[in-house]
């Protein structure tokens, strides 16, 4: 089957005083209709910045090569008026914190109709209409339409955000770290809605997290990002029983020891992102890193069918 | 819950609450008048007169009473409007009130056209520079509200009276109305305000007469206002601009203009408006320079020729007044906030 989406080779440099951030470098990607990928690493991987990428919103000045395929279109060479109409038609985007990403002065309705009406040409009450459906479909009472953002709770406004990126019944949803911010309770609810939708409207998901539990439960399959590079990409069950990547082993050694879901327990500290490390990023944090590791850079290499990795010494722990 | 209701709603509450503002504002402005040492009466006068002339001063206007008689007169006196008498030479036995309510009016005219001025010139500079950061407009902007900001009122008012009077002939130097008393009268004191009077005579004319002497005067005033709103501006459109609800937006695929108008631009106004009103009270202070400048017969003046001719009710009437004016124009803002920010009128 053809993918939905694909990412080849995207490279991003945010422009700072102190020099260009290496944010991702030569990453790739796919995805197919109706697929869950999940993308995990610590925080400062690139994460956010590849879904900020995929729908063309990364700061202006920012510097982006490769190229974003999405149903065979690439998204790097759309007009500004085609990539405008894109985002939230075809590709929506939830982000991790719901509680500023709604505009203070605006009712939630506000948000709807502004939505619908910026992308398709109907009345204001056909508009309204479909805020209502799209809210209470999302466990929202009607009467609560016409409030403000600051009168719900953190768990019920991520709700809201993800009534206002399916309103329009985009094909491919991006889900930035959407429970981080969450209790587990409503963690589990919003994991659920999420899980529903995807059947219902058979959308593909990227699911960023850096829980490695919802990987487990939600996703087919994962790529792991480590100091944006993409380290290591495969079916979920492939890489849980056999993490070819030393990050990916240690990412899954430390929720078995520490009965956590938390990745942050791996020694050592993330590298700086102007001048990252040669060869393989991961060598000074590596306990199998050897000369050539500083050396060369690992290429992406398939060990098993569908099952990617990024280390000189993959195929030793096959 | 109904918006408009509740506005209604924080808006009595606000003006209840604006009440013991004003008292503890009419305190303190007691406390400086008449109950701490140095009082305005004996700064006035010493040296100039005997200590006897000035205790018998102070004994005709109660002043040498122990506080707690005092204070329940004067605060009577605040909410009676009876300020006593003039004691200067020109308004001489006027009542005090009656002499501040004449003058008031072409104080009001002075600051709101520095208003306008000031939030036109900051409002639009500010969102030129805050849109193109970093960019030539940006720059210039940037450099154009440093420099008025230092500017001395005084100073700037000549400099604008040279040019556009003196040397264009564009405006009249000074004065609120050239009387030309046989072709345009001025105005009919109606509201005192004479370009508001002209409108309600239905005369152009004398609209016309009344806006080119408020042009200079308010130019003054609002250009050396404006650096400061340009630079407010600026800098929250900036932050608001780089919030996450506008990232969010343009996820959704909102249009640009929407996002710069709804999103950035309404946010950014919330705390601009506030300084607005903080700064509206400051001019009135500042417009006693200005007046001076322009000839202006307004508040500013009045309190300059009573300073100069110890006239003691007529400086405590019109402090009074600066202070309810600040109180009032609080409660306006408090209300604008609460119209604008659904989040404040809970
Ligand atoms: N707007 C930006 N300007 C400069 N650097 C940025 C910007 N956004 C993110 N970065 C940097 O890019 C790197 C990747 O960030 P991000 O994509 O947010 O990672 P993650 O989502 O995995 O935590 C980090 O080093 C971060 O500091
Ligand atoms: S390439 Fe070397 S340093 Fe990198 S993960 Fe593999 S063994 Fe470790
Ligand atoms: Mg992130």
């Amino acid at each position: 089957m053809d993918p939905m989406l694909q990412v080849q080779d995207l490279s991003v440099h945010y422009k700072t005083r102190r020099g260009f951030v290496r944010a991702l470098e030569e990453l790739r990607l796919d995805a197919i209709q109706g697929e869950t990928v999940g993308v995990v690493g610590e925080t400062g991987s690139g994460k956010s910045t590849l879904g900020k990428a995929i729908l063309g919103i990364l700061p202006a000045g920012t510097q982006v090569d490769g190229k974003i395929l999405f149903r065979g279109r690439d998204l790097t060479q759309l007009s500004n008026q085609m990539y405008r109409r894109l985002r939230g038609e075809e590709i929506a985007l939830i982000f991790q914190d719901p509680m500023t990403r709604l505009n203070p002065l605006m009712t939630i309705m506000d948000h709807f109709v502004e939505e619908i009406r910026d992308h398709e040409s109907v009345s204001a009450d056909e508009a309204r209409r479909r805020a209502r459906e799209a809210l209470v479909s999302m466990g929202i009472h009607e009467s609560r339409i016409k409030n403000y953002p600051h009168e719900f709770s953190g768990g019920m406004r991520q709700r809201i955000m993800i009534a206002l990126a399916i309103v329009l019944k985009p094909s491919l949803l991006i889900a930035d770290e959407p429970t981080t911010s969450l209790d587990v309770i409503v963690e589990s609810q919003i994991l659920g809605i999420l899980q529903d939708l995807k059947r219902a409207y058979s959308m593909s998901l990227l699911l960023i997290t850096h829980n490695l539990g919802i990987v487990a439960e939600v996703c087919d399959r994962v790529a792991v990002l480590y100091a944006g590079k993409l380290v290591e990409l495969g079916p979920v069950r492939d890489i849980f029983r056999k993490p070819l990547h030393p990050y990916t082993q240690g990412l899954l050694s430390s929720i078995i020891h520490l009965e956590t879901k938390e990745l942050h327990s791996i020694e050592g500290s993330p590298p700086n992102m102007i001048a990252p490390p040669s060869g393989c990023r991961f060598h000074p944090r590596c306990p199998y890193a050897q000369s050539i590791c500083v050396e060369r850079l690992p290429p992406l290499v398939e060990f098993e069918p569908g099952h990617f990795a990024a280390c000189h010494f993959g195929d030793k722990f096959l | 819950m109904p918006k408009q209701g509740s506005l209604l709603a924080y808006t009595v509450s606000r003006l209840i609450l604006a009440l013991p503002t004003l008292l503890v504002l009419l305190t303190v402005l007691f406390l400086v008048l008449r109950i701490l040492p140095g009082d305005p009466i004996s700064a006035l006068e010493a040296g100039r007169r005997s200590t006897r002339d000035i205790a018998a001063d102070k004994a005709r206007l109660g002043l040498n009473l122990p506080w707690w008689v005092q204070y329940p007169v004067y605060l009577s006196q605040v909410f009676s409007g009876n300020f006593g008498t003039s004691l200067g030479q020109i308004y001489l036995g006027q009542p005090v009130l009656q002499v501040i309510l004449q003058k008031l009016p072409a104080t009001i005219e002075l600051a709101t056209g520095a208003m306008l001025v000031a939030t036109l010139v900051g409002v639009g500079t500010g969102i030129i520079a805050g849109s193109r950061r970093d960019r030539p407009p940006d720059i210039v902007v940037r450099l154009y509200g440093s420099i008025i900001w230092v500017i001395p009122v005084f100073w700037l008012g000549l400099m604008l009276q040279l040019v556009f009077a003196v040397g264009l002939h564009w405006f009249p130097p000074n004065l609120r109305y050239e009387p030309d008393p046989v072709f345009f009268p001025p105005p009919s004191h109606l509201t005192g305000l004479y370009t508001l009077d002209s409108l309600l005579e239905g005369r152009i004319d004398k609209l016309a007469i009344s806006l080119a002497h408020l042009a200079l005067p308010s130019l003054t005033l609002g250009l050396v206002l404006s650096g400061f709103f340009t630079r407010t501006v600026r800098a929250n459109l900036l932050r608001t601009i780089n919030s996450d609800y506008v990232e969010a937006a343009r996820a959704r695929g909102i249009r640009e203009r929407y996002i710069v108008y709804r999103y950035a631009f309404r946010n950014a106004l919330i705390p601009v408006v506030t300084i607005l009103g903080l700064q509206f009270a400051i001019l009135f202070a500042g417009a006693v320079l200005t007046e001076r400048t322009f000839s202006w017969d307004g508040m500013g003046t009045l309190l300059l020729t009573s300073i100069d001719s110890r006239d003691y009710p007529m400086i405590q009437g019109t402090v009074i007044v600066y202070a309810i004016i600040i109180v009032a124009i609080s409660v306006v803002i408090d209300v604008i906030n609460g119209f604008i920010d659904p989040r404040v009128r809970y």
